[in-house]
C-alpha cells in the first residue's frame, strides 16, 4: 500500500497547507488593501507625484470632510476643528482634533482612519497623524491632536470630495493588558 | 492509518468463509465497528436525528413568526434558534447524510471490500455525536448558545458573543476534523480500491461527484477551522484579526468565511447531482445522457466555486471592478449547472418513465432546484442584490437549493436504496403520502418567502411590519405541514428497519444498473471480498 501512504501524506499536507492559507489570507488581505486602497485603507507612504513648481495644483479644489465615530460604550469626544475644508491638491494642511475623556477613568484611545471613496484612499497622504500613536487621557482631560496631510495631485478627476473618518476605540489600560496576556 | 488499510484488505482478501460475521453485542457491533455499511447506517441515522432536531428549532422560528410582535420567545433565544438551526442542518443533517451514503454505496459501487481506512472511519463518525452534544449543550449555558447566525460574522461572534462561544468553536473544530477524515477516506478508497477494470470513466456519477466533493472538503474545511480559531483568539486571547481597534478588519472575516462558505454550498449539492444521475436513468430505462459532460461539468463547478465567494458581500463596499468580477464568475457557474439539468431532462426524453417514489423525489428535485438556481442568478446581479441582500429572498433562494434540492435528493436516495440496505420494500402508500405532502408544503413554506423578501422583510429578525402578517401566517402553516410530513418518513424508515413490508429482491428496480444490484438484498455484511468482474 505504498501508493496509499503517499496519497494520504499528500492529502494531509494539503489540509495543513490550507489551514495555513486561511491565516495567510490575513497579511495578503492587508497588503492587497494597502496597495489598492480598497476598503478605505489610507496609505502611510508618501507617494512620489507630479507637481507644479511649489508642488501645488492651484487649478483644482477638493472638498475634504472629517467625521468621527466613538466606539460603543466609550465615553470620549473627538471633534475636528472644522467639519470640512477646500484644499488644493499638493497643499500641506495642518489641523487639529480635540479629544476629551468624559469618563471617570484614565483611558487609552486609538483612532483608526478610513477614507471614502475607497478609490481615493491612496491619494490621501497623512504625514503626521495622531492615529499613528495611542492616545492616553486622564479622566476628564482634553488634548488637541494634530493632523498634517495633503491630497496627491494625481487624484483622479472624478473625485471631488474625500471623507476622512476616524473611529475611536478604547485600548485596554497597560496593566490590564499585561494581566490579560 | 495506512497499516489499517493493509490489514483490512489483507483480511478480506484471505477471507474464505466470511458470510455474515457481525460482531456480537451492541458495543462491539456499533461503537467499535469498522464496517463501512454499519458506519454508513450510523451516519444516516445520526443525520436523521439531527434533521428532526434542527427541524424542531425551525418550528420554534415559524411559530414566533406566525404573527407580528413578540409572543413566544425572547429575541435572543430566537437568534439562537436561527443560528443553531442553520449549523445543525448544514453540519449535522446534510453533510453527514452524504457521508453516510458515501460509506454505504461507494465501496459497493466500485467493487471494494470496505473503505480504505476503516478505523479512521469509525473515529470520524463517533466524533460527531460528541461535537453536536457540545453544540446543543451551549443552549443551556448561562448567556445562551451561539446567537450570531450560522455565518458567525465578527464582531458579532467576537466582541458581542455569549460566553459559550469557546464551546461553539471547539464543536466546529470537531466537525471539521470529522469531515476532513471522511473526505480523505473517500479519496483514498476511490483512487486505490477500485476493482480491476473499474476505470475512472466507468465510475458511477455518485462516486465521481463524491470524489470531487471530497477534494472541496479538503481544500476548505481547514480554512473554516482557521476562521473559528481566529474568532477564538480574538475573543479570548487579545488578538485583533477582526478588531479594527487593534489594526484588524471585520470585513476580512467575511472574505475568509465565504472563501470556505461558497465551496461549502457546493459540497452540499454535488453529491445530490450524483444521486439524481443514478435515479433518473433507472426509472427512464435509458442510460444517462452525456456521462462525460456530467463529469466535466461537476469538475468545473467545483473549480469555479473558488472564484465567486464575494457574491455574498456585494454590499460591503467593494470597488466596482471586484463587484463585476464576482458577478460574472457567479453567472458563469450556471452554465455547467445548466448542462446538468439539460442532461437529466434529455435522459428522460422519450424514456419509458415510471413514477416510483425515488423518481418522484428526483423529478421534484430537478424542478425545484432549478427554481433555486434562478433566484441565485437574480441574487448574482450586483445592483439588484443591494435590494435583496439580507432579506427573505435570500432565505427563499437557499432553502430551494438546500431543502427541495439537497434534502429531496437525500430522500430520493433513501427510498432508492432502502430495499438494498434493509432487505424490505418501503411502504409505498405512506411513501407517496410523504412525497406529496412534502412537495406541496415545501412550496407553501418557501415560495411566498420570495415575495416577502422583495417587499423588504429582513431575515433573522423575530418581529416584522404589519403588512407582512398574512404571508407569514401562510408560510408558517406550510412550515408546520412540512415538519409533520417528515414524521411520515420516520414511520416508513422504522417499518423498513423492523422488516415490516414486502421482501426486496436483489434488483427491485427493473431499469437499475450498477454493482449494488448484483448482490442480494439486504446487502451482506461483507461484499466484494473477491473483486467483482467489471463488464
Ligand atoms: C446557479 C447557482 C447559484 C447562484 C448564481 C447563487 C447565488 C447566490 C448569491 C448571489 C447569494 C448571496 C445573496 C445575498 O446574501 O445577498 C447566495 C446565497 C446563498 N446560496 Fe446561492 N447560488 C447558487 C446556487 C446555490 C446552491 C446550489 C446552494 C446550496 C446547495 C446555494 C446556497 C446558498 C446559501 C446557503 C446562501 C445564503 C448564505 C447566507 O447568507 O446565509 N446556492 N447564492
Ligand atoms: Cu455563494
Amino acid at each position: 500500500m505504498a501508493s496509499s501512504r503517499r496519497l494520504i501524506t499528500g492529502l494531509c499536507a494539503t489540509v495543513v497547507a490550507m489551514f495555513g492559507f486561511g491565516f495567510a489570507l490575513v497579511p495578503l488581505y492587508q497588503v492587497f488593501c494597502d496597495i489598492t486602497g480598497f476598503n478605505g485603507n489610507t496609505s502611510n507612504i508618501v507617494q512620489a507625484q507630479t507637481q507644479g513648481s511649489d508642488g501645488v495644483d492651484y487649478s483644482r479644489l477638493v472638498t475634504v470632510e472629517f467625521v468621527t465615530y466613538i466606539s460603543k460604550g466609550m465615553q470620549w469626544q473627538l471633534t475636528p476643528q472644522v467639519e470640512q475644508m477646500q484644499v488644493h491638491p499638493g497643499q500641506m494642511i495642518d489641523m487639529e482634533f480635540i479629544a476629551t475623556n468624559l469618563s471617570r477613568e484614565d483611558q487609552v484611545g486609538q483612532a483608526v482612519p478610513s477614507v471614502s471613496p475607497g478609490q481615493g484612499a491612496n491619494y490621501f497622504n497623512k504625514t503626521e497623524c495622531f492615529c499613528f500613536n495611542q492616545q492616553p487621557l486622564k479622566a476628564g482631560d482634553s488634548a488637541s491632536l494634530p493632523l498634517r496631510f495633503f491630497v496627491a495631485t494625481d487624484l483622479p478627476q472624478g473625485i471631488q470630495t474625500l471623507t476622512l473618518s476616524y473611529t475611536l476605540y478604547e485600548l485596554p489600560a497597560p496593566e490590564q493588558k499585561a494581566k490579560g496576556v | 492509518m495506512s497499516t489499517d488499510a493493509a490489514i483490512n484488505t489483507g483480511v478480506s482478501d484471505d477471507a474464505h468463509e466470511h458470510h455474515d460475521h457481525k460482531p456480537s453485542g451492541f458495543f462491539a457491533r456499533w461503537v467499535l465497528t469498522t464496517n463501512h455499511k454499519d458506519i454508513g447506517s450510523l451516519y444516516l441515522l445520526f443525520s436523521f436525528a439531527m434533521f428532526l432536531t434542527g427541524g424542531a428549532m425551525a418550528m420554534v422560528i415559524r411559530a414566533e413568526l406566525f404573527q407580528p410582535g413578540l409572543q413566544l420567545v425572547e429575541p435572543n433565544f430566537f437568534n439562537q434558534m436561527t443560528t443553531v438551526h442553520g449549523l445543525i442542518m448544514v453540519f449535522g443533517a446534510v453533510m453527514p447524510a452524504f457521508v453516510g451514503l458515501a460509506n454505504w454505496m461507494i465501496p459497493v459501487m466500485i467493487g471494494a471490500p470496505d473503505m480504505a481506512l476503516p478505523r479512521m472511519n469509525n473515529w470520524s463518525f463517533w466524533i460527531l455525536p460528541f461535537a453536536f452534544s457540545l453544540m446543543l449543550m451551549t443552549l443551556f449555558m448561562e448567556g445562551g448558545g451561539p446567537n450570531f447566525g450560522w455565518t458567525f460574522y465578527a464582531p458579532l461572534s467576537t466582541k458581542y458573543s455569549p460566553d459559550s462561544t469557546a464551546v461553539f468553536v471547539f464543536a466546529v473544530h470537531l466537525m471539521g476534523i470529522s469531515s476532513i477524515m471522511g473526505a480523505i477516506n473517500v479519496i483514498v478508497t476511490i483512487v486505490n480500491l477500485r476493482a480491476p477494470g473499474m476505470t475512472m470513466m466507468k465510475l458511477p456519477l455518485f462516486v465521481w461527484t463524491w470524489l470531487i466533493t471530497a477534494f472541496l472538503l479538503i481544500a476548505v474545511m481547514p480554512v473554516l477551522a482557521g476562521a473559528v480559531t481566529m474568532v477564538l483568539t480574538d475573543k479570548y486571547f487579545g488578538t485583533s484579526f477582526f478588531d479594527a481597534a487593534g489594526g484588524g478588519d471585520p470585513v476580512m472575516f467575511q472574505h475568509i468565511f465565504w472563501f470556505f462558505g461558497h465551496p461549502e454550498v457546493y459540497i452540499m449539492i454535488l453529491p445530490s447531482f450524483g444521486i439524481i444521475s443514478a435515479i433518473i436513468p433507472t426509472f427512464s430505462r435509458k442510460p444517462l445522457f452525456g456521462y462525460a459532460s456530467m463529469v466535466y461539468a461537476t469538475a468545473s463547478i467545483a473549480g469555479l466555486s473558488f472564484l465567486v465567494w464575494a457574491h455574498h458581500m456585494f454590499t460591503t463596499g467593494m470597488p466596482v471592478a471586484a463587484e463585476l468580477f464576482f458577478m460574472y464568475c457567479t453567472m458563469l457557474i450556471s452554465v455547467p449547472t445548466g448542462v446538468k439539468v439539460f442532461n437529466w431532462v434529455a435522459t428522460m426524453w422519450r424514456g419509458s418513465l415510471t413514477f416510483e417514489v425515488p423518481m418522484l423525489f428526483a423529478i421534484a428535485f430537478i424542478v425545484l432546484f432549478t427554481i433555486g438556481g434562478f433566484s441565485g442568478l437574480m441574487l448574482a446581479i450586483t445592483p439588484v442584490d443591494f435590494q435583496y441582500h439580507d432579506t427573505y429572498f435570500v432565505v427563499a433562494h437557499f432553502h430551494y437549493v438546500l431543502v427541495s434540492g439537497a434534502i429531496f435528493s437525500i430522500m430520493a436516495a433513501s427510498y432508492y436504496w432502502l430495499p438494498k440496505w434493509t432487505g424490505y420494500m418501503y411502504d409505498d402508500y405512506l411513501a407517496k403520502w410523504h412525497f406529496w405532502c412534502s412537495l406541496i408544503s415545501v412550496n407553501i413554506l418557501f415560495f411566498p418567502m420570495h415575495f416577502l423578501g422583495l417587499a423588504g422583510m429582513p431575515r433573522r429578525i423575530p418581529d416584522y411590519a404589519l403588512q407582512f402578517a398574512n404571508v407569514n401566517a401562510v408560510v408558517s402553516i406550510g412550515g408546520f405541514a412540512f415538519g409533520l410530513s417528515q414524521l411520515i418518513f420516520l414511520v416508513v424508515v422504522i417499518k423498513c428497519m423492523r422488516g415490516k413490508g414486502e421482501r426486496a429482491s436483489a434488483k427491485p428496480w427493473e431499469g437499475a444498473e450498477g454493482l449494488e444490484w448484483e448482490m442480494p438484498s439486504p446487502a451482506p455484511y461483507h461484499t466484494h471480498t473477491t473483486p467483482p468482474e467489471i463488464k
